[in-house]
């Protein structure tokens, strides 16, 4: 089984963050893992995406066209990533920082008020874990408390006083299970 | 050995460490530099030598230095900052001084940019310096492949006394996966006996790459081509998927060699008898199974993030034995799996014969898909 | 006679092989040679030396000195000493140039290595042209003055005018110890002598990076004899180069005083 997951947003939206947290969490449970982030003038602001590949298998392309899922933390993410949904597929949308609905019929589409909910909590900035937390509600990449507990081995240093607003927040996004 | 997510260029920097590098000199060049900055706090933490070098010609000569006191040293640049370290390059292969360089390769020509390319094959495979010599190049695909190859380059540089590059790109160089490094070696500040350090009691020594005298020019590049026949003997490496029942074959090497494996997989679900070598000594090639593939196989699919480099060599080992035909991407742009895959299906139905001129074909398909100008 | 007569008043330095050197009659190559071999040998540093021989004349100075030696690519003997000196650092390292090599390819090198403060000693021959490949400008030929390549005299209007190598790498906080010596006559020659001893002990000392600049003559590329040649010099170099201490840090003054 092989996921593909395209996290995309604006810069300082934490979108490269999220993947990470991901990867982690595949990593830990023994996974096969890559985690690929747009990089360059892209980085000094702008829009930020990375691509994390989760798989049982040794991994082959790190990108791809027609990802398994797709976070949009924003518009234009929204109207970049829409089209490449693999159908079946999944696109988890930040409700609050977009104007329309998505028109794609042949997907699931989760609309998650991302930032709303980030800030109720305490923080917008955990919007990223907010949207993540739906992700892998729907998807079940890993087993339930995997990147939970990945988060509390993995993170130290200053992010460590984040991790219980973190793992709230993917709770709080995973009450947006289809 | 537990797993750690490690970024590939940071991964490449820590395992030289771990390798016992004494002495580093680069400066900084995207997409290379974290390599860099990682081992500008890295080393001297370690009581090691790291130096910010006042150019490209600067870092590769200082490596030049070091390398001749036989102890382990390396540099890293991307593709500009190589076409200015081709010089120093040529004297330390000239030298027969043991040195890593590890290229993290950026589109061009020129300025360029800094998406990931390929398009240094050929500078680093066939050339780039003066005079006639062989680089032993390695080509990692990924993260872990990148540490390992690391490890082994210095062993190589030191073995056949030569320089040996890490070719890789942007695009592997910021990728992160899990991966395990290496124990940590002693560093070894005993030079060789070949190198300068001086000691009490011992003759002086020297090293130089010039030999006025024609004749022992000669007799050392007879010496150093016997060198090279010997690494052309034992140390070729390369990765093989699903090549025994083989009818067609991919071929290519780091970045793109692991994007053409998804499209290989999804090739075969469909039921077409296909594999994929992916080169990782690109210096020396691997002649010996590319040739006998070519006995088997119907058709042949090079893929690059470049021009076509690595299809010379493919289509003079290949032979006119069957077509060769190719898929790239220029410019720093990489590939997706389905533009290989329908390169893939493009050979299968193809009726084209050996006599197919597999350049001439991509580029009128790139003229007419992305077109040409600014 | 006996044995006790005899008194060794020359002899060639322990540092320095037993060979002919390919330097042409005349050369000051070879008094600096002599000097830099004299100064290790009675500071008993020739078993802990190395040396980085440039592209120009003193390619193969690397035969003529008895101690370790590498030879660098046109200009860049700096940056090979730094890679040297920074791996081995307990060793002395120097470097060997002429004025081709250091002011005009390895300009770049050179100042890296001085602003760096980099422990290594440069030893500079300065003699207005490049003297291996036939005479032609150098980044210190002289306004007006006739090279191969500048054949009606150095025009300053399009051929810009010469470096001076030593007042410029003297304004480098990096730098230590930069002066200009001159290889005229017997009493220059002693004091480039000691220069050469206080920048070694500068290095050994560890307070930064040391250059010696030499005026030396070229009576081959110049056209004259020897002694007319040094009297060139002194007629033209010296006004245009003069001799002195151009940077001597209040560590190095220290060195400087002792090795007088």
């Amino acid at each position: 089984m092989q996921y593909e997951v395209i996290i995309a947003g604006f810069g300082g939206q934490g979108t490269l963050y999220a993947g990470q947290v991901l990867a982690y969490g595949g990593m830990d449970e023994g996974r096969h893992v890559t985690w690929l982030p747009s990089y360059g003038p892209e980085m000094r602001g702008g829009t930020a995406n990375c691509t994390v590949v989760i798989s049982d298998d040794e991994i082959g392309s790190p990108t791809s066209l027609h990802p398994t899922a797709v976070i949009a933390m924003n518009l234009p993410s929204l109207d970049k990533y829409e089209p490449m949904v693999k159908s079946g597929g999944w696109l988890i949308v930040n409700e609050d920082l977009v104007n329309r609905v998505p028109a794609r019929a042949d997907i699931n589409i989760v609309m998650v008020p991302a930032n709303t909910i980030a800030r109720e909590i305490g923080n917008e900035r955990a919007a990223n874990m907010v949207l993540l937390g739906a992700l892998e509600a729907n998807l079940q990449i890993l087993p339930e408390g995997a990147i939970e507990k990945s988060l509390e081995v993995n993170t130290g240093g200053k992010l460590k006083k984040f991790v219980p607003l973190n793992i709230e927040a993917m709770r709080r996004g995973a009450e947006y299970k289809l | 050995m537990a797993k750690e997510m490690i970024k590939g260029n940071v991964a490449v920097a820590e395992a030289a460490v771990r390798a016992g590098l004494v002495s580093y000199f680069g400066y900084p060049i995207t997409p290379q530099t974290e390599l860099l900055e990682y081992l500008s706090a890295r080393m001297p933490e370690l009581g090691r030598a790291f130096v910010q070098a006042e150019s490209e010609l600067g870092a590769i000569n200082m490596v030049y230095g070091a390398a001749c006191t036989g102890l382990r040293t390396m540099s890293s640049s991307s593709s500009p900052g190589v076409s200015l370290m081709c010089e120093g390059i040529s004297y330390i292969y000239g030298t027969e001084v043991p040195a890593v360089l590890v290229d993290v390769m950026r589109g061009g020509p020129g300025l360029g940019n800094i998406s990931p390319s390929q398009a240094d094959y050929t500078q680093v495979v066939h050339g780039g310096g003066h005079g006639e010599y062989h680089l032993i190049v390695l080509a990692p695909a990924s993260v872990q492949e990148a540490i390992d190859l690391t490890g082994e380059a210095f062993y190589l540089a030191e073995k056949y006394r030569t320089v040996v590059v890490i070719l890789m790109d942007g695009f592997l160089g910021q990728m992160m996966e899990p991966a395990v490094l290496p124990p940590f070696k002693p560093v070894n500040m005993e030079s060789p006996d070949y190198a300068v350090a001086p000691k009490e009691g011992r003759e002086k020594r020297f090293l130089t790459s010039i030999n006025i005298d024609a004749p022992t020019q000669e007799r050392l590049n007879i010496r150093q081509m016997s060198k090279w026949e010997e690494i052309t003997r034992n140390e070729v490496r390369y990765q093989g998927y699903y090549l025994d029942d083989a009818e067609y074959v991919v071929v290519g090497f780091g970045t793109c060699g692991r994007i053409a494996l998804t499209a290989v997989r999804e090739a075969r679900e469909k039921g077409i008898k296909i594999g994929l070598l992916r080169p990782v000594s690109l210096s020396p090639y691997p002649t010996e199974v590319l040739d006998k593939l070519a006995e088997q196989a119907k058709g042949f699919l090079v893929v690059e993030m470049n021009n076509g480099q690595m299809l010379d060599d493919v289509v003079s080992i290949v032979a006119r034995r069957a077509p060769v035909h190719f898929y790239g991407r220029m410019g720093g742009m990489v590939p997706y799996p389905d533009e290989i895959s329908q390169a893939i299906d493009e050979m299968v139905n193809s009726d084209a014969g050996p006599e197919l001129d597999g350049r001439a074909k991509w580029l009128e398909l790139m003229r007419e898909t992305i077109g040409q100008g600014a | 006679m006996t044995d006790t007569d005899v008194k060794v008043v020359y002899q060639r330095p322990i540092g320095l092989t037993d060979v002919t050197t390919h330097y042409c009659p005349g050369c000051t190559h070879g008094v600096a040679h002599r000097l830099i071999a004299e100064v290790l040998e009675e500071m008993g540093e020739l078993r802990n030396t190395i040396g980085v021989a440039p592209v120009g004349c003193a390619v193969f100075a690397y035969n003529y000195f008895d101690f370790d030696f590498v030879e660098a690519a046109h200009g860049r003997a700096p940056a090979m000493a730094t890679g040297i000196k920074r791996t081995l650092p307990d060793r002395l390292v120097f470097t060997y140039q002429g004025d081709g090599d250091l002011a005009s390819m390895g300009m770049g090198e050179t100042v890296a290595a001085a602003a760096r403060g980099e422990q290594i000693t440069i030893f500079f021959i300065n003699n207005t042209n490049y003297g291996m490949t036939g005479g032609q400008m150098a980044p210190t030929t002289l306004p007006g003055q006739k090279t191969s390549s500048s054949p009606l005299g150095r025009d300053v209007e399009t051929q810009g005018y010469p470096i001076r190598t030593a007042e410029m790498l003297a304004t480098l906080d990096g730098a230590s110890y930069v002066v200009r010596r001159s290889l005229h006559d017997a009493r220059s020659i002693r004091n480039a002598k000691r220069a050469i001893r206080t920048a070694f002990e500068i290095q050994k000392a560890g307070l930064g990076f040391s250059m010696v600049e030499f005026l030396s003559i070229c009576p081959t590329n110049w056209g004259l004899n020897a002694p007319k040649s040094r009297e060139w010099l002194k007629d033209h170099m010296l006004p245009y180069y003069p001799v002195g201490d151009f940077k001597v840090s209040e560590e190095a003054e220290r060195v400087m005083k002792e090795v007088r």
